[in-house]
């Protein structure tokens, strides 16, 4: 009998479930069983009810074209879970902590001693010219000493399996809220499926979030202090999330409207009055937080946070500054600073990485161009990317200009084959690529949600995930047992 | 409760409310229009006329429409998205007021006001509309009360909902005026009289419009007189499409907001609802008809839009 899988050619690629056609890996054996047993209208009918239930709930993101208006879609999501072993998950999350560690220590360091720069091992120059460094914020000590509360470090498998870091996301990773809304719809749409299969809870992620923001609370709110999300607004492309991560919670989403400061203390505006707050979770880049300090046209701000924040009355999460950490350029030197910080080797490693800064590697970059893949320092979702093999001349040649007049903003990485999962496209099971962000939470301790955010490209071939540029995703399930089922 | 989430939640009750009462109004008119005789493009466009009065639309219904056609009257007052009382715009209104408080709001009611705002977004409601006004009116007037009833039964009913009731019962108030006023703009036809066979069967249009029609009659026993029908829709203490019932509530909910006992006021939205609503206790329908039952119904909407205006500068735009 013909079943999902039985066409399906994983390719010369990693294949997360298939370690050769017709051979599944161990942990997917109890999946492929079941889904044996059901037929291609079965699954569709389940992928119209989760996607129905999708559109209902309002799970959508904004996608911006050129026209003014940008238009509401669902993030499509696969049904085929990617599944990741007790094991496996245990070396994930001991290198996610331990780079984690890391990246907040060179945080404190580059804001107060700077002692990485004085030993030379990452070049000062470096973190002058980044574009996130904030030197106002020098020698500022911020509550608990944590600059990333909520980090989001996207992992991939390169043709061996092997996890690598792909980028950090120190300053507002978002995509949590689909874990947790993607769960919920796998629960309802493959009930058997997961009782049997003793998949890792994520629903505790939002009641951790909040312990984190408690955490850093101000000694001046002794007694139950005032977290709010502060988000730029329903227009903003991520607004679903803002509000599911509030709802979750139990806190108050604000606008810098609703918000005002008064005698260097942050207030909301209630029905009842100004109310004060104590804690924010920002989900705003450090340049919209505060018009008299940073840039002046924004109107998603609060004119005085900073002066609040500075004089210890409000806490940030993340704190201000944490840009210069995720500069990928600076990513370069992670696993240096886990040596320097930490005296350990990277558990995971990063991308084999060129910095069109260094002589050496700009040669070697200009003449491999069309091999590489290049990305400008400080941009994100998929934008200010060059994939060398996919590029026409014209676009070659653009980044050849680009990285001439400005090398320090560029990096390069050879082309990875990213691991495929089997994903249902048009009406059959194929392989596309997929990645991994992890969502890691520091407060008193490190904390890491089971899998996190598989993102899987749907077009055929693509290696680019983002949802802005036709990404979707994945549950991520991590086993709880030792033994695989089957 | 931030004031930002006051105003956006009172808007969504007054929007569901508002979408709610244009569908009502829309289909009682057509129905009306089925019982007129003689029909010609002419007569039609007496009918439709009042509509547009009525909802002080006239204006850019002209700049739009240069022929004025029924079918012109109804696309604008139910879909035009330039219009911002169609209902279309009402739905949308009332979808980007809750989407900016989800987190204060249920998620079924959020699923209830996003599936009647998916309804007309993905064309099935303009295919309906074609397909069958009188039904796809009935289904916009059930989509309302299906959300106010999802509201009631899964929300907190603290402070948020407060302010939703009071959008609810401000908006309804005033539209029960308006579907009454509605008797003023439409002209008999020639030959019929006041208390005549075609006066009455509109008075009953209006009552069926208000789901009204089976609790006058129990009341009045079948007897439909034009001072029956007005009284019953202004001063019925306990029909829930009353004017005054809608002040009452409005006065409560207000009170409750604030915590000040009824009967006492602590700010202005609470002295000009207890106004309104003893002048709406001690009214006789005799006294109305004396005054002008359109220029009476005139006054209550200018003392809705005080309230509307006091409400919104005690909690929301301090």
């Amino acid at each position: 009998m013909e079943t999902l899988f039985s066409n399906y050619d994983p390719g010369d690629f990693f294949d997360e479930m298939f370690a050769a056609p017709g051979e599944a890996r161990p942990h997917y054996r109890m999946l492929l069983k079941r889904a044996g047993e059901m037929s291609a209208e079965d699954f569709n009918r389940k992928r119209q009810i989760a996607e129905r239930s999708y559109l209902n709930q309002g799970i959508t993101f904004t996608v911006y074209n050129d026209k003014q208006e940008g238009t509401e879609r669902i993030f499509p999501f696969d049904l085929v879970p990617r599944i990741i072993p007790r094991e496996e998950w245990g070396q994930i999350e001991r290198g996610l902590k331990q780079r984690l560690n890391a990246l907040n220590a060179f945080l404190h360091d580059i804001y107060h001693e700077q002692r990485i720069l004085k030993e030379r091992v990452i070049p000062e120059e470096i973190i002058r010219s980044a574009k996130h460094f904030r030197p106002e914020f020098m020698g500022f000590d911020i509550p608990k000493n944590i600059y990333i509360h909520v980090c989001g470090s996207d992992l991939i498998r390169d043709r061996d399996g092997r996890y690598l870091v792909l980028e950090d996301n120190a300053r507002c990773p978002s995509g949590v809220s689909y874990v947790l809304e993607s769960r919920m719809t796998m629960k309802r749409v493959f009930p058997h499926l997961f009782a049997r299969y003793g998949v890792r809870p994520v629903d505790r992620y939002a009641q951790d979030l909040l312990d984190v923001l408690q955490h850093i609370a101000p000694a001046s709110a002794a007694s139950g202090p005032t977290v709010v999300l502060l988000t730029p607004g329903i227009h903003n492309s991520a607004y679903f999330e803002h509000s599911f991560l509030a709802r979750s919670m139990g806190i108050e989403i604000v606008t810098g409207a609703d918000l005002l400061v008064q005698k260097d203390r942050v207030f909301m505006k209630t029905t009842k009055g100004p109310k004060p707050v104590h804690v924010i979770y920002r989900r705003i880049d450090d340049d919209f937080l505060d018009p008299k300090v940073f840039r002046a046209d924004s109107l998603l701000g609060v004119p005085g946070l900073v002066e609040a924040y500075r004089k210890g009355n409000v806490s940030l999460a993340n704190a201000i500054g944490t840009g210069v950490a995720d500069d990928k350029v600076v990513y370069y030197y992670v696993p240096a600073m886990i040596k320097f910080y930490l005296g350990e080797e990277a558990i995971l490693p990063n991308v084999e990485t060129y910095l069109s800064a260094v002589e050496t590697d700009r040669k070697y970059i200009l003449e491999n161009l069309a091999d590489l893949v290049v990305k400008s320092a400080n941009e994100s979702g998929g934008y200010g990317m060059l994939i060398g093999p996919h590029a026409t001349k014209e676009e070659i040649e653009r980044f050849r200009g680009l990285i001439e007049a400005d090398p320090r903003n560029f990096i390069a990485q050879p082309v990875i084959s990213l691991s495929r999962s089997p994903t249902w496209c048009d009406a059959r099971m194929e392989g596309r690529h997929i990645d991994l962000r992890p969502f890691i939470l520091c407060g008193e301790e490190v904390r890491i949600i089971p899998g996190g955010l598989t993102r899987v490209a749907m077009r055929k071939g693509s290696l680019v995930v983002n949802s802005s540029q036709g990404g979707g995703s994945k549950d991520t399930w991590v086993l709880d047992g030792g033994d695989v089922p089957c | 409760m931030l004031s930002r989430v006051g105003d956006s939640t009172y808007w969504v009750g007054r929007y569901v409310e508002r979408a709610e009462n244009n569908s009502r109004l829309l289909d009682v008119n057509s129905q009306m229009l089925l019982d007129l005789e003689n029909r010609s493009e002419e007569t039609e466009r007496q009918f439709w006329l009042p509509i547009l009065s009525t909802l002080e639309d006239t204006e850019l219904f002209r700049q739009l429409h240069p022929e004025f056609t029924a079918a012109a009257v109804l696309d604008y007052v139910t879909f035009e998205p330039r219009n911002p009382n169609s209902i279309q715009s009402c739905v949308a209104f009332a979808r980007e007021n809750a989407r900016g408080v989800r987190d204060q709001i249920s998620s079924e009611m959020w699923e209830k006001i996003n599936g009647l705002y998916l309804y007309f977004n993905d064309g099935t409601a303009a295919r309906d509309f074609r397909a069958s006004s009188h039904e796809f009116y009935d289904k916009v007037t059930y989509a309302s009360q299906l959300i106010q009833g999802v509201t009631d039964a899964t929300m907190t009913h603290g402070e948020a909902w407060r302010f939703i009731q009071a959008g609810k019962f401000i908006e309804r108030a005033d539209c029960t005026s308006r579907i009454l006023d509605l008797k003023y703009h439409i002209l008999l036809p020639n030959g019929e009289q006041v208390g005549g066979n075609v006066d009455i069967s509109q008075w009953m249009y209006l009552l069926r419009s208000c789901s009204g029609m089976e609790a006058y009659l129990k009341i009045r026993h079948g007897d439909v007189t034009p001072w029956g029908v007005a009284e019953f829709l202004i001063c019925h203490g306990e029909f829930p499409r009353s004017i005054r019932f809608c002040v009452d509530r409005l006065d409560s909910v207000l009170h409750d907001i604030s915590g000040t006992g009824e009967g006492h006021f602590a700010n202005e939205p609470e002295r000009l609802s207890g106004l309104l609503r003893s002048q709406l206790d001690y009214a006789t329908v005799d006294s109305i008809f004396r005054q002008g039952l359109h220029e009476y119904l005139d006054g209550v909407q200018a003392r809705l839009i005080e309230l509307d205006v006091a409400f919104h500068c005690t909690y929301c735009a301090y």
